[in-house]
């Protein structure tokens, strides 16, 4: 599988904002990895977290699946849509594992009310700590594909590279995922995605 | 076909298939979904109702009918329902009745971390545990034949990662059951002293031929591994168990979590070395191991609080740490918040400002509580906000005019009403706040009796909360924007004042509601802007710090303009396109 991911098992987890697109992000990998034969589990936790709190969304696949989630030094990939939630769930990597991070900040209430700092050179920090960190600026590159609400896709077309599916089944995935409307600017979005995780 | 389903979505794929007629909830995180997903079928009459125990007592009606019929709640839900639930378990069924209630270990959006099993034991009623969407699918349709079979209401019991995770579900179709014909037989149906006196014995001898079943069911089963380690699980904690130990141990996996078998367990015990319990919350399932005088390991190795994992199991079963990298510098917290141009804000700086004390209730705007706003001083459960206000000013009359209770919508539709009832029947001068944002909101957006639509969108009755305040007798009944700070502040100031019952609507459609239009984003002029930070006290995710200015983001702004009124500098400017 890719050059990143087990072909017999994985573990994905997706963490962002409230609000940010994560649930489609995690039911599009879960989808794929389904129709490709695997059995998948998708966890997500609604209510509370939506209201701009911290989310998280967990996808694993193998021959068969138990536990719906992922816990401390487990994930082969981390799909972050913001740097503060990356180092949040940094240690939910597994040691060798990937990061693919949204080059985004959005501040928290606390750091909002002066009453926490938000920490500097996350992503370098990160990197010295021997992590594979794979980022862009996925709101931009979603701009630019027609809609800042599409940087999810990019994300997913960051990931595709790690993954042994192929464009076009990537591109079936989300037809049928995303309403009509926005296919053309998420096809977009995708394509720009691919593009930079492949250099 | 095959299709990947949050658990919530099998059970109602379970309803559907099973034949099930009709179904009444009340929306509850983790079970909203359910009804959600049930009203997809168009074979299948699914409605909200205004509560739990109203939902429960419908689907009760609709079982007496002859239809087969099913009600979903949070656990909190349970306790609303309760009084209908242990009745029910004398009465019996005539279609079969299925009652879910999903559990929220851990309190990802909880007041609390009850145990529903606690339920099934107190009314006598069966429950079922699924552990993946394929068995929340299998369950549900099992229980409407255990239900008829055994003349019994049963539980099916989810937790939030049950609920809230998707798995593969293998599509079936939905089965012919025709309505059982009504008949009349107030022996069964009249709970009067006499003829429950008849029902008890039959409550206890079906209890006695359920665990008898519960014996050899397919719903409960031993998986043989390695016999050094055996673990009785069920649900979720089955699949940490699993994901731990894997061949590696032996399982009893229960998923008839109620009544529990005797003889399955004495067997699974004796042939494995050292035997666990694995459960989250409450020591159930080991309570009952002890009671068959079985050696047993549980609580005092697994905590009794939090939600489990399989990073948990295996620390305790192996003594594992993870091997995980660590982020070296402290990462703030990022606690939910009031959204961009939520109406509440407006009130509950309003209520900052006049330093009230808030006796809060259950929905988005216990996010009030939350800095900088501090807005609230008690959250209980629904309905609690008026109730306890009374309470409150009762024994407290020298406060009353800086006391309130807010509560919303959905919520006074929910179990408000009756607190209200109270302060006017027995008098107290207590002013109440109903937070009108036309939607039931945290739960994420479903109608409730005050919106005008039903679940599935079509127009209906919308109850006047003016009309209905004054019907119970409340005759200062003030309604305003909260977004319009001057005239909020002075309508409290003169409600709080008077020496009677009062009620505020504070009426503002919640701002994600689609009809709901947007403004352009808010512009800081920076030559404007003193860096006084007033702005900041909304708590309002837009406002950020940039370059010794307020700045708005303005992919988070949606013009609400509530921060243009509280900026003494008038430096928050109309975005372009205004």
């Amino acid at each position: 599988m890719g050059e990143k991911l087990s072909n017999k098992q994985g573990s994905i987890m997706i963490v962002g904002v409230g609000g940010q697109g994560t649930l489609l992000a995690s039911r599009l990998i879960g989808n794929i990895l389904m129709e490709n034969g695997y059995d998948v589990k998708v966890s997500e936790v609604h209510g509370m977290s939506q209201r701009g709190g911290s989310v998280v969304t967990y996808v694993r696949y193998g021959d068969q699946v138990a536990s719906p989630v992922i816990n401390r030094g487990e994930a082969d990939i981390i799909l972050a849509f913001e740097r503060l939630e990356a180092a949040r769930w940094l240690s939910s990597l597994k040691k060798g594992g990937t990061l693919i991070v949204s080059d985004q900040r959005i501040d928290p209430m606390p750091v909002i009310m002066g009453a926490a700092e938000y920490p500097e050179g996350i992503l370098e920090a990160i990197r010295a700590k021997g992590v594979d960190v794979i980022s862009a600026d996925a709101i931009e590159l979603a701009t630019q594909a027609g809609s800042s609400k599409a940087a999810n896709v990019v994300l997913i077309g960051m990931l595709s590279n790690l993954m042994p599916f192929s464009e076009s089944e990537w591109k079936a995935v989300i037809d049928r995922t995303v309403p009509p409307k926005f296919l053309e600017i998420n096809e977009k979005a995708f394509a720009l995605g691919r593009a930079i995780a492949a250099r | 076909m095959k299709r990947l389903m949050l658990g919530n979505e099998a059970v109602a794929r379970g309803l559907y298939e099973a034949g099930c007629r009709f179904v009444s909830s009340y929306p509850g995180t983790p079970s909203t979904e359910i009804t959600e997903f049930a009203a997809k079928y168009p074979e299948v009459y699914a409605e909200w109702a205004p509560n739990e125990k109203v939902a429960v007592e419908s689907a009760i009606g609709a079982s007496i009918a002859g239809a087969r019929a099913f009600a979903a709640m949070k656990h909190v839900g349970a306790n609303v329902a309760a009084d209908p639930i242990f009745t029910v378990a004398y009465s019996g069924v005539s279609g079969g009745l299925v009652i879910a209630v999903a559990d929220d270990p851990g309190m990802h959006s909880s007041q609390n971390e009850q145990d529903s099993r606690h339920y099934a034991e107190a009314a006598k009623i069966p429950m079922l545990e699924p552990s993946d969407s394929t068995e929340c699918r299998d369950y549900a349709k099992l229980a409407f034949e255990l239900s008829e079979e055994y003349d019994t209401p049963i539980f099916l019991r989810l937790v939030t990662r049950i609920a809230h995770s998707q798995s593969i579900v293998e599509l079936q179709d939905r089965a012919d059951i025709p309505m059982k014909e009504y008949v009349k037989n107030p022996q069964k149906y009249v709970m009067a002293p006499a003829n429950a006196k008849r029902r008890h014995p039959f409550v206890e001898d079906r209890l006695a031929r359920m665990a008898q079943w519960a014996e050899d069911c397919a719903l409960n089963r031993i998986e043989w591994g390695d016999r050094k380690i055996g673990i009785i699980a069920s649900g979720a904690c089955y699949q940490y168990a699993r994901e731990v130990m894997g061949d590696r141990a032996s399982y009893l996996k229960l998923g008839l979590v109620f009544p529990l078998p005797t003889e399955l367990i004495k067997t699974f015990a004796a042939g494995v070395d050292k035997l666990y319990v694995i459960e989250e919350l409450d020591d159930v399932l080991e309570t009952h191991c002890r009671k068959l005088g079985i050696e047993v390991t549980g609580k005092s190795l697994f905590p009794l609080v939090d939600e489990f994992s399989q990073e948990l199991v295996r620390e305790k079963l192996l003594g594992e740490l993870p091997d995980a990298i660590e982020f070296d510098a402290p990462v703030p917290v990022r606690p939910p918040v009031l959204c961009p141009g939520c109406p509440h804000r407006g009130f509950f700086y309003t209520a900052a400002k006049l330093k009230l004390t808030v006796l809060g209730d259950i929905g988005c705007y216990t996010l009030g509580s939350g800095a900088p706003l501090s807005a609230m001083d008690t959250t209980i459960c629904m309905g609690a906000s008026i109730s306890s206000l009374h309470g409150f000013n009762k024994m407290k009359p020298e406060t009353k005019n800086r006391t309130i209770a807010v509560i919303g919508d959905s919520t006074f539709a929910h179990s408000g009403i009756t607190g209200l009832v109270n302060i006017v029947y027995n008098q107290s001068a207590s002013t109440v706040v109903i937070l009108d944002n036309s939607i039931t909101g945290m739960t994420g957006h479903q109608q409730n009796p005050t919106t005008g639509q039903t679940l599935q969108g079509d127009p209906t009755y919308a109850i006047n909360l003016e009309e209905l305040c004054h019907a119970v007798g409340i005759k200062r009944v003030r309604v305003e924007d909260p977004y319009n700070l001057k005239a909020m502040e002075t309508i409290l100031k003169e409600e709080l004042a008077v020496d009677e019952p009062s009620v505020i609507i504070a009426r503002r459609p919640c701002a994600l509601l689609k009809t709901v239009k947007h403004h352009p984003p808010r512009v800081v002029n920076r030559d404007a802007c003193k860096a006084c930070k007033v702005c900041f006290k909304i708590g309002c995710p837009a406002i950020t710090w940039k370059d010794g200015k307020s700045h708005v983001d303005e992919t988070l702004c949606v013009g609400c303009g509530l921060c243009a009124q509280v900026c003494p500098f008038g430096a928050i400017e109309e975005g372009k396109g205004a």
